[in-house]
């Protein structure tokens, strides 16, 4: 029961506050900045007026191009549901280990290449190429952290890797949890293409990545494109806290399910103001210097997997 | 059951064979086609009975003198033979329509076909040193014909066919001593004789046999840097070729590594199988990588099978190593794993390069820079080479991600139970299957994305022709079975316990109909409720759009962004070069790509530019660097040795005299 509930919970949760954490983080830098910013509630006023908008379809695009959207979002909400971010108990824990979510976010990711690549335009292929490179490069950090996570639980299964660490905090000060907390959170910034990987706020052709495969989305399209990246970036954001500071996520009673749910967002919340605050101090990265970023945080996941065997073990 | 569809599938065949010969051109297609389809689907029943328990074997004393033939077919073989059926299926489907032009409704690749075939079922199914030889040899030269089929009509044939000619002889003299070695010491040329008499040879002879045996299956099995053969081979032949070799053959390279392995060596010391790991391992990354840079759209299929055959042997490597380490649980998750992987990527591979045949023959080139815009001119191709790239990128939704998944989770669940080796081994192990899964994702995003989305980039992609429907019939049949694969692996994987359990005794490694569970490991998955999930999801949120968008009028059109410079020409588009640009880049020290930058000025001034040529070309930097060597060095030697014969006669028989009175003396000397 507080499974279901906590599911239902989660995915409410992520989809009704990712534009306000996206808000959030805007708030942050434009203050940091001395400018007064447009408030938190910001992102969301901009959806309900892309939502109104008329839905455009550009010359020469097809089928993929419009439903492309559609599964980036949809991967994110599956993502969504089957992470541990309100509850462990998810009953849809045992569809999908770490393995499999990051596989779906990648899914979401290529449907929005292949969507950059439909439309023709120099801009699309430019940001494809962009994005699959870092996808391939991200990938053996990704898979080497969550191997050097599993080792002390025996499984890549989300929940029990939460779990655990509940039951054994000291584990989170272990130099294998320490090493592939650092990697994840390049994973994350390279994923959700944050600074300085990727500038967010720039139409720049020489720096876009992820903005320069969706700049030929606008109205509705465009409003559905924003929010699923609002929410990978939560639900990455959530997953990597939850990995590292489990605790206040229910375990299964029903009543510590506000608390968790308190206890998520102000996680998130904290992480991504933590995010927003670095990235004023940061210039984007050459795209030539990304690999290098990348490389430097799959040679932490590596340390990671080799800390775990060699430093715990008994 | 096994034995009658068995035979029946070698009758078909052979009965296609002889129609082939003997119908006029008209009918030739259809009735050659349609029985090797039905030959096809005898094997696959052959082989599914095998594996099920209907174990079968025949001794043919009569049919070839001194050894006879001997045929037997257990479960691991029944993997195969079912697996090369179902391939042939689909290809001889699709070779109806595809054989029609281009000459090859003749009768050499017409009859060869089938005889292919009817070898690679052969293959895996002999019981005996001979036997199983002599349907390798067939298997090599059917095939080697059926490769240079188009010779006369592109140059590059030719130059493909010898690299295969050689490559695969080579190969077969090593296995061919390796396996003469090994039965001459168990005094007996038949697979029993071998598997009893395994114990008993030194550790030296058995670690001489495998690792002949190795060398030669790898070669077959395109893994670097013995594939050299492969990527030009594959692409040349004619597409539904290209499907069976690249779908079927290569398989036996890995047939015969767990054959003789596991089966007749019955396993080895660690050292062996970590060997094939780094094999494997390196093979993927290098063949993900020369995959993700080609602009040739069969040659990026071509690399992807090195690819895949490098993972697989990355799963039959780790099982090796964990049976040496006496970790039976693992060991089957890891075979089981490699096993599967063929299976599936048997299934995507068939459909990629059948659909790549229908944009071949639909538009007369395999350059992916010259293609684009498919997927308004014949659609179902695009749908169905869509699918394929899906299934090829290891992504949910796709059967190649189930069997990476296992892949990983025995790599991965290894780490606690072993030694300081496989505290080593497994990340590295791991690392290179995941940037290979990366790198395979940028490769079918670019051959999907640049080859079939967007506007055409060339009059012939603009002019293309949606496939003939046996074409169409044989990639849909592909891709059912690939959907299959992706969504209910549970179908398939305890007919694949069987063959595992052959190799390495013990209980079921992955067991559920729906979620996937491993045996004795902590790990779950389910592909298929992962797609009801993403079907509920987006079915749920295009409601929710249709609610929440206010303004929901038809959309309207509108001009793509051009920066107001008037409308943008398909050579403004992204090509496949472009597109993999980064990556030659990020990878420049392992490819080496050559580039030639021109630029001619104006007479007037050496400072305006008249034309800039910038041509850029990544070749394959193993056979430059390892082959190209290798045979100048023959060429060099055989330049010396023509020296030696100038046209005397005088001179020919002093030759013949010396080397007598040589004989002579050293005889002498010797007795």
């Amino acid at each position: 029961m507080t499974g279901i509930v906590g599911t239902v919970l989660q995915v409410v949760l992520v989809a009704a506050g990712a534009p306000l954490l996206a808000g959030l983080m805007r708030q942050i830098r434009a203050r940091a900045e001395g400018r007064a910013g447009a408030g938190v509630l910001q992102p969301w006023r901009d959806l309900r007026k892309l939502l109104r908008k008329e839905p455009i379809t550009p010359h020469g695009t097809g089928a993929l191009f419009r439903a492309a959207p559609l599964v980036l979002a949809g991967t994110t909400l599956v993502a969504a549901a089957v992470v541990p971010l309100v509850t462990t108990r998810s009953p849809l824990d045992g569809a999908a280990d770490l393995f499999a979510v990051t596989a779906l976010l990648a899914l979401g990711t290529v449907a929005l290449a292949l969507a950059g690549l439909d439309t023709g335009t120099a801009f699309g292929g430019m940001g494809a190429s962009r994005e699959m490179v870092v996808l391939a490069l991200v990938e053996p950090t990704i898979l080497l952290s969550t191997f050097a996570l599993s080792v002390r639980v025996g499984s890549t299964d989300l929940g029990a890797i939460v779990g655990s660490a509940l039951d054994d905090p000291q584990q989170v000060v272990f130099p294998a949890s320490l090493l592939a907390l650092v990697a994840l959170v390049v994973v994350v910034i390279a994923e959700t293409g944050r600074m300085p990987v990727d500038n967010p706020s720039t139409h720049l052709e020489l720096t876009m990545i992820h903005e320069a495969m969706v700049l030929e989305y606008a109205g509705p399209d465009l409003a559905l494109v924003e929010w699923a990246s609002a929410m990978r970036l939560t639900v990455l954001l959530g997953l990597l806290s939850n990995l590292f500071v489990p605790w206040g996520i229910a375990g299964d009673s029903l009543a510590a399910l506000p608390v968790a749910v308190a206890a998520i967002g102000a996680k998130v919340a904290a992480a991504g103001a933590a995010l927003a605050a670095a990235e004023v101090f940061m210039a984007k990265l050459r795209m030539f210097r990304v690999p290098e970023l990348l490389a430097g945080s799959f040679v932490l996941a590596l340390f990671a997997v080799a800390s775990s065997f060699f430093l715990v073990a008994p | 059951m096994t034995s009658a569809a068995f035979t029946a599938a070698l009758g078909l065949n052979l009965l296609a064979a002889v129609a082939g010969l003997v119908l006029p051109p008209r009918s030739r297609r259809a009735a050659a086609g349609a029985v090797t389809a039905a030959g096809g689907a005898a094997a696959v029943v052959a082989g599914v009975s095998a594996m099920r328990g209907g174990e079968w074997s025949v001794r043919l004393p009569d049919l070839l003198p001194l050894a006879g033939v001997q045929l037997a077919l257990d479960p691991l073989g029944g993997l195969f033979v079912a697996v090369t059926g179902a391939v042939a299926v689909c290809a001889a489907v699709y070779g109806i329509g595809y054989t029609r032009h281009g000459g090859l409704d003749g009768r050499v690749p017409q009859v060869m076909a089938p005889v292919f075939l009817a070898a690679m079922a052969l293959v895996p199914a002999a019981a005996s040193v001979s036997t199983f030889l002599l349907a390798w040899e067939l298997m090599a030269l059917a095939s080697l014909l059926l490769v240079v089929a188009e010779h006369r009509r592109r140059d590059e044939v030719a130059a493909a066919g010898l690299w295969y000619a050689v490559m695969t002889h080579l190969g077969m003299v090593v296995i061919l001593a390796g396996l003469a070695g090994f039965a001459a010491a168990a005094h007996g040329e038949s697979f029993e004789r071998l598997r009893a008499a395994a114990d008993g040879l030194p550790e030296w002879g058995r670690a001489a046999v495998f690792l002949a045996v190795f060398a030669g299956f790898a070669s077959k099995a395109g893994i670097a840097p013995l594939h050299v053969w492969l990527p030009r081979a594959h692409p040349e032949a004619p597409s539904h070729v290209s499907a069976l070799m690249s779908a079927a053959m290569v398989n036996l390279g890995v047939y015969g590594i767990v054959r003789v392995g596991f089966d007749l060596l019955g396993g080895g010391p660690a050292w062996w199988w970590l060997a094939v790991l780094a094999a494997g391992g390196g093979s993927a990354l290098y063949g993900v990588l020369q995959a993700a840079v080609s602009s040739d759209i069969k040659r990026l299929l071509a690399y992807s099978t090195c690819e895949n055959m490098g993972l697989v042997l990355v799963g039959v490597g780790a099982s090796g190593l964990f049976a040496a380490s006496g970790a039976r649980t693992l060991s089957a998750l890891a075979l089981t794993a490699a096993l599967l992987h063929v299976v599936n990527h048997a299934g995507f591979k068939t459909l990629l390069f059948l659909a790549a045949g229908s944009v071949v023959h639909a538009t007369g080139t395999r350059d992916l820079d010259a293609l684009g815009g498919l997927r308004t001119r014949m659609p179902a191709t695009a749908a169905l080479f869509g699918t394929g790239a899906l299934m090829a990128s290891a992504l949910p939704l796709g059967n190649g991600f189930v069997s990476e998944w296992l892949l990983l989770q025995s790599l991965v669940h290894a780490l606690p139970s072993g030694g300081t080796m496989t505290a080593v081994t497994m990340p590295l192990a791991v690392a290179a299957v995941a940037l290979s899964a990366g790198l395979a994702i940028a490769a079918f995003v670019k051959a999907f994305g640049v080859g079939f989305l967007a506007r055409a980039r060339s009059s012939a992609a603009a002019q293309a022709r949606e496939a003939p429907a046996p074409m169409l019939a044989g990639m849909a049949a592909a891709a059912a079975g690939c959907v299959v694969l992706a969504l209910s692996p549970g179908l398939v994987l305890p007919s694949i316990a069987r063959p595992v359990a052959l190799a390495v005794p013990g209980p079921d490694a992955v067991a559920g109909p729906v979620t996937l569970r491993l045996a004795g490991l902590s790990g779950t998955v389910s592909p298929l409720l992962i797609a009801a999930f993403l079907l509920v999801a987006v079915v749920g949120l295009l409601a929710l759009l249709r609610l929440a968008a206010t303004r929901r009028a038809s959309r309207r059109r509108a001009r793509l962004w051009d920066c107001g410079a008037g409308p943008m020409s398909p050579r403004m588009e992204y090509t496949a070069t472009s597109f993999a640009e980064p990556l030659q880049r990020v990878f420049d020290n392992v490819l080496a790509p050559e580039t030639d930058l021109d630029v001619t000025p104006l007479k007037e001034s050496a400072y305006l530019v008249d034309s800039v040529t910038y041509r850029t070309r990544v070749g394959d930097r193993v056979e430059h660097r390892l082959y190209r060597p290798v045979l100048a060095a023959a060429a060099r030697v055989g330049e010396a040795a023509r020296g030696l014969a100038d046209g005397s006669v005088h001179r020919y028989v002093g030759y013949g005299f010396y080397a007598f009175t040589g004989l002579l003396i050293a005889l002498a000397v010797l007795r």
